[in-house]
Order: C-alpha cells, then structure tokens, then sequence
C-alpha cells in the first residue's frame, strides 16, 4: 500500500510517499520512504500548489494518483487542499514522523520559515503538549534568513559563520522587527559578521528555548523543520537548552510530511 | 494604581498586575523580593513618589516562560510570589 | 520629456514612513511675562518633543524624529523651540524628562515615566473628563486609565512588539509606496471594507499583504484591512483595563483617521477630540509635571 503525506509550510510545500512493506514474521509493519519532494509554491495559491507538488512526486516516484490509498495534509495552509483525504495538526504530525526516526524521542523542536514550537512527545510518539508562538515571527527561521540576507550570506554561510564566533552579544528586542534595527546597528558599528550571526542565532535559540521549556525538557531531543540544517543554530539551541546531544534526522524539513503518511498508513487498518 | 506588567502577543496576555495602594505599606515585609525565584521584583519609587514593588524591566517582555518553572503548562497550585505577598497586590493575568 | 519625467522619478526614492516633523509657539502669548516656565522632553524610540509651559499652559513645542543617542534628540528637540522663541536654556526653570530615553537628557531636573505624563497631557488635552488614554506610540502601546486630575490609576504598556505600534505603520507605508500621511485617508476610499489581515506580527502581515495585492485586492483595500487589523490589535489590549467614557488618543497614530475611525467602531465609543498635537502628549504632561514640582518647591520654601 502506498500513503502520501503532504506539509503545506508557510515557505515550502513537502510531499512524501511511503509504501507500507510487510516482512513474513515480522511482528511489526514497516515502511519505505518511496520519494520525498519539496517545492516552493511561488506564485501559486494553496491549493493549485499542493496539487502541482503532488503529481511532480507521484511522477517522480512513477506513481499514479489511484495507487495512493490515503493522502493526509498538515501545515498552515492545509485546509486549502481540497483532494486530501484528512488533515492533522502540526504537532501530531511531527511528533509521529520524529518517533518514526527516533523512537526514543520525547521532546520535538519543530523550526520552521514562520513557526517554532516545542511538542512533548509520549512514547508511542502522541503529542502530548505543545507551546508554540504561530502568530509572532521571533524564534523562527525567517528572521535568521532575513538577518542573513543583510548580511550577504546564505542561511548556510550564516550558520557557518556563526561558529567561528565566541563573543556574545545579547539582542535585547523580542520583536522580529525591532531586532532588525538592533543588527543594523551592529552592522553599521562594524561588528564581524560572525559575531552577529551568532547573536541572531542565539536570540533564535533562546526564543526555541522558552517556548520548549514550557513544556518540559526531556531527553531525547529531535530537531525538525529547515532551522535543522543550520549548524550554526543546532549549536546554539543545544547551549540554549544545556543538554549534550540533539538528534537531527535526515531530511529533517519533510519530517512533518512522513508523520501524515506513516497516520494515512497506519488509519487504513 | 494597577500596574500591568507584561505583554500580550499572538499566544496570550501574560500580565502580573501589582495593585500599588497594597502594596505602599507592605505588611509582608517585601516578601516578593525573596519569593520569586528569579528575583523579578525590584522595589522602585514611581512617579507619585511611593515605594512599590515592580517587575524588573528584563523580565516584562518574557514572563510567560519566565514564570513557567513556577508555572508549566500542565497546571499549578500555589505560585510563591501570589503566596507571598499577604496584602494580596500581586495578581497573574494568566 | 525626460526633463519633466525627472521629478516623479527623483520623488520614487523618498521615504514613504517620514511623518512630518514641526514646531509650534502661541504668538499671541509674550514668554517674557510668565513667572514660572517649564520644560517637558520626551525622548521616545522614533520621536522626540520638547514642549515648553509658560506658567501651567502650553506656549510651545518641536516635534522630530529621534536620532542616534539620546542625549542629542534631546537637545535638538529643544534648541527647534528655544530657536523659534527666542528663548533660552537658562530661562527654563525646570525640565523633566520622559520617554525610553529619559535618564538620558542632560539638562533635566527629574525623569518621569511616559505613562504618567501621558496620562497628565491627556488630561490637559481632553480635559478632566479624559478617563481612558490609548497611547500608540513608535515601539509600544499603552492603555492608561486616570482620575479627573490626570493621575494613572491603571495602566499596562505592550512593548514586546511591533504590532499595534508606528512602526508598524511605518513599515506598511514603505511596502505600500505611499507617504504615512495619506493612509489614513486611502483606506476609507474603498468600496467594501475588506476583513482585517489575519496576521498579529508585523512580518507575517506584510507577508499577507503581498499575497492580497497578488489577489487583487487595492492597495486602497489592503490599507484597509491592515488599519482595521491594528484597531483590531489595540482594542483587544484596551479590554483587560476596559474603557470607560473620556476616551483619548495620544501619539502619532491618533493622527491616522484610518486606524482611528476603526478604534472608535470597534468600541462604539468617540474618542475625545484636541487640537493639540497628539504626538506632543508625552512631553506636555512632563512640562505639567515640572510646573507641579516648582509649585511644591515654592510652597516648601
């Protein structure tokens, strides 16, 4: 059987088709990611998007949309997508595609474009408990992204950077757009790049921090959503939370879409 | 004077309310100084030129995960600054 | 015709947030015969006024925009005024300070918050029967309640965020490519009020706007839903202090009718009217707390 999972994230679309695979003696089911796929939608709407990403999947995995049993859709933007089959929260989805990677996991730190949030994550990889913050833009990847491109450096280089860094330079403004001011004049001081890169990361990560506070911190800990490719900021959220190892799955920005397929799989039985 | 220390944002209204004309002539000895923890409390004289209690200006911007160690989300009971202050002046909006 | 297509194309690069700066004195009025003159300088984020009191009433102030340090808006804020008088510092007789920048100003005798001195400038703007202030300043917003002689008996400040603040605004006047003065008025010439953009940030609402432009929605239109959205913001705000009757509206935001007009639906209340800069509130109540404190030093004495 095959399942399609779809995130409708605030800057890109993911899409994942599992294939459930069934092993003679196994006591368990088990799954195979067949193709996982990320567009950026561009100037499409929601839903014109979703369905161009879907059949760019389907064709790259050469699938047919009757082979897909169930399709499930999560993100901001899910209740756009109208042939999905269901939708399920963020939350439920990371948690269930984390415990699928590691299932170890009890806390998820999910940082995505437009969205950070902390999810307590049970053993059988239920969202328990969440804190997030959907409608304010600090402590989460597009202020890093913004701050990044005033400084002529992709997120990557920014993370990068960051490292080379030792200084602290606390930011004092909450705010995305007060911050902005804040490293304009660290630029226009003649600050080294590195050393704002690093404050930018870091007020990202103390933000992180707080809202996953709210909910507990409880080992292990999974980062997912994009913020996870940047070394720089895995660094300084490990710091910010005062624990040793955070686990970063591969392709850790469609971790949300296999949580929707490896539900739609799970709900056909 | 109410005094309305906090934010509100997209997640919620996060205010600690120090009622001043309770708080000028503390019965309880400035208890709040010692019970918080995080030592949010300072006292200041405000512009009417009473000594009262008042969150720290650092604090004002992050109380709801400041406070979440006397408070997480699954619930609480007692929060030892509201213990504390016996005048009952301090009040959580939250 | 390149010659006459070069002063729109000069104009495109302006700043679209840039509000008027200006300064004001009562000519009919001689600072010489005042026996007691006070000085009020309000050094807020993005502006900053000094207002000058000739024995308890306004004679004059300067409004301007912030600069770099405090110490210097503060000064500049008062040499536009002590310029245009005639007046000079050592004919002040005493300065208050107030705003984020108050314990920066050099020459001030004392430093008050910026809610009590909103709260006393309102009073003396509205008049006694002001109860409610809303204050929408350029980093934070304010809602006070006050007694009939201009003492703050509730207050809470939102300062974590740009919503609901000038900057806010300002931010949607440069993305809109449209002076901050004519907001206000654009955003009624619409023939449907739209819904109010979702977004309570500031980043995700010019994001918002974007795609409604993309849409196709009018600029017009779009002004629209985002004033409606910030009257939307600062009224949920004003609801955990209430509003009673005496409803006031201090800063630079009381002067978009746009967002105003919303504020005034939304509550169904009137707000009081001035014709006192709004903006200069801050700094007035300061030069009315300097006048008080020389009455109880003459009284002292």
């Amino acid at each position: 059987m095959i399942t399609a999972g779809i995130d409708m994230g605030s800057r890109s679309i993911k899409v994942v088709l599992l294939e459930e695979i069934k092993v003679e003696g196994a006591p368990q089911l088990q799954y195979a990611v067949k193709k996982a796929y990320m567009m950026l939608p561009g100037e499409l709407d929601a839903d014109e998007a979703a369905e161009k990403a879907y059949n760019e999947a389907l064709q790259a995995a050469g699938l047919k949309r009757e082979d897909v049993a169930a399709v499930y859709v999560t993100g901001a933007g899910r209740s756009q997508v109208k042939f999905a089959t269901e939708g399920v929260t963020e939350m439920t989805a990371g948690a269930r595609g984390a415990n699928y990677m590691f299932p170890e996991v009890r806390t998820v730190v999910d940082v995505g474009a437009e969205e950070g949030r902390g999810v307590k994550v049970d053993a059988a990889g239920k969202a328990v408990d969440f804190a997030g913050n959907e409608k304010c833009a600090a402590g989460a990847g597009s202020f890093a992204e913004a701050m990044s491109r005033a400084l002529q450096m992709t997120l990557k280089e920014f993370g990068e950077a960051s490292l080379r860094s030792d200084k602290t330079i606390p930011m004092n403004a909450q705010c995305t757009v007060f911050a902005e001011s804040e490293v304009v004049s660290l630029i226009h001081a003649s600050t080294p790049s590195q050393d704002i890169a690093k404050a930018v990361l870091d007020a990202v990560a103390s933000r992180i921090c707080a809202m996953v506070r709210r909910v507990g911190i409880e080992e292990s800990i999974v980062l997912i959503g994009g913020m996870a490719h940047s070394a720089g900021f895995v660094d300084a959220l490990k710091k910010a939370l005062d624990v040793e190892k955070i686990l970063l799955p591969e392709m850790p920005e469609s971790i949300s879409a296999l949580g929707c397929a490896l539900l739609a799989a799970e709900r056909q039985h | 004077m109410i005094a309305n220390n906090g934010y509100k944002d997209g997640s919620g209204e996060f205010y600690i309310s120090i009622d001043t004309d309770k708080c000028i002539d503390c019965s309880a000895d400035r208890a709040c100084l010692t019970a918080c923890p995080k030592g949010m409390f300072e006292i200041i004289t405000d512009d009417y030129d009473d000594e009262v209690a008042c969150v720290k200006k650092s604090f004002t911007r992050s109380l709801a995960f400041d406070c979440s160690e006397c408070k997480p989300s699954g619930g609480y009971t007692t929060l030892p600054c509201t213990s504390a202050c016996t005048p009952g002046a301090i009040k959580h909006s939250w | 015709m390149s010659a006459e297509l070069a002063t729109p194309a000069a104009e495109e690069k302006k700043e679209f947030w840039r509000w008027q700066e200006n300064t004001w004195f009562d000519e009919s009025k001689n600072w010489r015969d005042a026996k007691i003159i006070t000085c009020g300088i309000d050094v807020g984020s993005v502006s900053s006024q000094a207002v000058i009191c000739c024995d308890g009433e306004l004679f004059g102030y300067n409004s301007m925009r912030t600069g770099n340090n405090s110490p210097d808006s503060a000064k500049n804020a008062l040499q536009g005024i002590l310029d245009k008088t005639g007046m000079k510092l050592e004919d002040i007789h005493y300065t208050v300070g107030t705003g984020y920048g108050r314990v920066n100003v050099p020459f001030a005798n004392k430093a008050v918050t910026e809610i009590a001195c909103h709260a006393r400038g309102a009073n003396y703007m509205g008049g006694s029967k002001v109860r409610t202030i809303l204050d929408m300043g350029g980093q934070d917003c304010k809602a006070i309640h006050c007694d009939e002689r201009g003492k703050v008996t509730n207050f809470l400040m939102n300062d974590k965020c740009a919503a609901g603040t000038g900057r806010g605004m300002e931010v949607i006047a440069d993305l809109m490519q449209i002076p901050i003065a004519n907001l206000g008025p654009r955003s009624f010439d619409v023939e449907t009020e739209p819904e109010a953009v979702s977004s309570i940030c500031v980043v995700f609402a010019k994001s918002e706007a974007l795609a409604l432009l993309k849409a196709g929605y009018t600029k017009n239109m779009v002004i629209a839903a985002y004033c409606q959205a910030m009257a939307e913001r600062v009224v949920s705000l004003l609801e955990r202090i209430g509003v009673e009757e005496g409803f006031f509206i201090t800063g630079g935001i009381a002067k978009n009718p746009g967002v105003v007009k919303r504020i005034e639906r939304l509550l169904g209340i009137q707000a009081v009217e001035t014709k006192i800069d709004s903006q200069i509130a801050g700094a007035l109540g300061a030069s009315l707390f300097a006048y008080t404190l020389m009455q109880k030093q003459a009284k002292a004495a």
